[in-house]
């Protein structure tokens, strides 16, 4: 909406003073609410803004408390690129996320249908503890799990301790599509079914281009679960660089050039930016999942 | 659903024993998951916290030894629970509020409303590490921006991250800049408030802030309810941001295992999951990093229950 439409219209007629105090109000209204807007935009932006003017400072700049960049030094982006490790980091992070969402979504989809759809005794318990799951802090069973996978099974120092539990089911996704699948009628998966479907051609061929909205959550949900993690990666893979990930390879970054912020906002901005790209392309699903946690019963 | 009696005839035997068996084969990879997972490890927790087990040696039966421990020689522990608990209050408050009225705020922005929408949600995506790296720049004492500019408005520099009475404030800082998810939450429970609620309350002649107090709040309170126990239980696994955050301001980072002051400064970001971590992975005491890890597990599933037994939604049917 434009300001002028935003603004009460001017009318031909002479306007009563009760009519000219309505307008008025609307008109300070309106100022007030959208000053507040913009302090807060500065509030959410002004860091993005600082990060990315110190990404292009010379190293000597960066050491003093100048906030606009002298001479524009773009080449410190291919300086982190190129430094050691960072093309690696990429690629662990990748293969992190794309194999766990992908795995993520062919285990849970079929639990979240059953959930949903099946009647079947023991549904609540079986949900309580889907939920129960969810709640779980990853800390609290983290050192069996750790000498499971590095004692018994001999695979620290890798990410598959990470990937290999995604093919069995992740609790919050599970639970986002399980609510999402209940507001698809009945009449579909019946139909379906009097038409001679199992229940996994069903769920493949009826449900799944329907859930199409909850799917593209979860896995964006996902992707960036794994993107971000950083707990996951210390502790299975610290003690071998070739298996860090970009959060984990971000942190020791700083220390290998810790005087550089210049540097080190360069490979934060670098870090971030696949996640804003991603964002800008998927905007809907993004909004559509955080609503579903929250409103959607 | 009752049992199958052999009464019945057997073609709906066959017919259920067949329902049966699909509905374990759609949950088996959760199923799997839930014992490997979830079960196997918590047990084993509970197990480890009565033995003495560094990892190398088998690990041997002590009694309430680690609990013992925990609870009376270990003081971090009372600072971390502390800190732990500091954290939920303030952070899971100022995040409901600040989120609610950015809520608020994004429903009665009129012009650029779709700008105002994306600015603040952009920074909720930042990936925790890179958030915190940000925010250990823009907030450092010597050179970061934020005190530059405090200082030449005159007004008091903070040590932030470096200073332990404001550390937990720069954590509740960057905790409000990602307030993304909450926004939005808020924004769709905002829509959905029924309009004509608003005129009646009008026609009654209720101010802006009686419509808030008797028409909004009852409507959003599920919301309310659902934001704050969904932010108790993360604040309680609250770690990357406190560690990183500390690493950085200490000056002491990277390498692979390498020592660092934990909860930098003089303990003020040390929380209960990184007691776990540094217990277990650093000082290899596993038998006490599970008493821990049980605490933070019995703290949480007291936070969930309330979850689950205030029906905000997460049980309904169809």
């Amino acid at each position: 909406m434009t300001l002028a439409s935003a603004l009460p219209r001017e009318r031909p007629a002479p306007a009563t003073a009760a009519d000219r105090a309505a307008r008025r109000r609307a008109a300070l209204n309106w100022v007030a609410v959208h000053s507040l807007a913009i302090a807060a935009a500065l509030f959410f932006l002004l860091p993005l803004v600082f990060v990315f003017l110190t990404s292009v400072m010379t190293d000597q700049q960066a050491l003093t408390s100048d906030l606009w960049p002298h001479h524009w030094q773009w080449s410190n982006f291919v300086k982190v690129w190129n430094t050691d490790g960072f093309l690696t980091w990429w690629r662990n992070t990748l293969l992190y996320a794309v194999a766990g969402t992908a795995l993520t979504l062919a285990s849970s989809l079929p639990v979240a249908y059953a959930l949903a759809k099946f009647r079947f005794r023991g549904r609540n318990l079986a949900l309580m503890a889907v939920i129960s799951m969810m709640m779980l802090p990853p800390q609290v069973t983290i050192i069996p799990m750790y000498l499971f996978w590095a004692k018994q099974l001999h695979l620290s120092g890798t990410l598959w301790p990470l990937i290999i539990p995604m093919a069995f089911g992740d609790a919050f996704s599970i639970f986002l599509l399980r609510q999402f699948l209940l507001t698809i009628p009945k009449e579909y998966t019946e139909a379906a079914r009097i038409d001679g479907c199992g229940e996994l051609r069903t769920l493949l061929r009826v449900v799944l281009p329907m859930a199409r909205p909850a799917v593209a959550a979860v896995a964006l949900f996902q992707f960036f679960c794994c993107w971000n993690d950083y707990f996951g990666p210390q502790i299975y893979a610290s003690d071998n660089p070739g298996a860090w990930t970009l959060s984990y390879g971000l942190e020791s970054f700083k220390g290998a050039h810790h005087t550089n912020w210049n540097l080190t906002m360069a490979a934060t901005l670098l870090v971030l930016a696949p996640v804003i790209v991603l964002f800008f392309f998927a905007q809907r699903a993004f909004i559509e999942g955080v609503t579903l946690t929250g409103v959607k019963g | 659903m009752a049992t199958v009696s052999p009464a019945l005839p057997p073609a709906l035997r066959r017919k259920r024993r067949r329902e049966r068996a699909r509905t374990l084969a759609f949950l088996s990879p959760w199923l799997i998951g839930f014992g490997v997972f979830f079960l196997y490890p918590l047990a084993s927790t509970a197990y480890f916290s009565f033995t003495h087990y560094d990892g190398y040696l088998a690990p041997t039966f002590s009694g309430l030894k680690n609990w013992d421990y925990v609870f009376t020689k270990y003081p971090p522990f009372w600072q971390g629970l502390g800190n732990t608990l500091w954290l939920v209050a303030v952070m899971v408050t100022l995040r409901v509020a600040f989120g609610l009225g950015i809520g608020l705020l994004i429903t009665k922005v009129k012009t650029g409303a779709g700008f105002f929408r994306t600015a603040f949600y952009l920074p909720y995506l930042a990936p925790p590490v890179a958030a915190t790296m940000a925010f250990a720049f823009l907030l450092n004492p010597g050179t970061g921006p934020v005190n530059h500019l405090l200082g030449e408005a005159g007004l008091p520099q903070p040590g932030w991250f470096t200073d332990p009475s404001w550390s937990k404030p720069a954590l509740t800082m960057l905790a409000m800049w990602g307030i993304g998810d909450l926004m939005v939450i808020f924004m769709a429970a905002l829509l959905d408030v029924p309009r004509e609620q608003y005129e009646a309350a009008e026609l009654d002649g209720a101010g802006a802030l009686q419509r808030f107090r008797y028409v909004t709040l009852p409507n959003i309170s599920p919301i309310v309810m659902f934001a704050v126990v969904t932010g108790v239980i993360q604040t309680m696994q609250y770690y990357t941001q406190a560690i990183v955050a500390g690493k950085v301001a200490s000056g002491v980072i990277g390498g692979s295992g390498q020592q660092f002051e934990s909860g930098y400064p003089h303990g003020s970001t040390w929380t209960l999951p990184q007691m776990v971590y540094n217990l277990g992975f650093q000082h290899y005491d596993y038998g006490s990093a599970c008493v821990v890890a049980l605490i933070l597990f019995a703290l949480t599933m007291a936070f969930t229950s309330i979850l689950l037994r205030r029906k905000s939604g997460f049980l309904t049917e169809d």
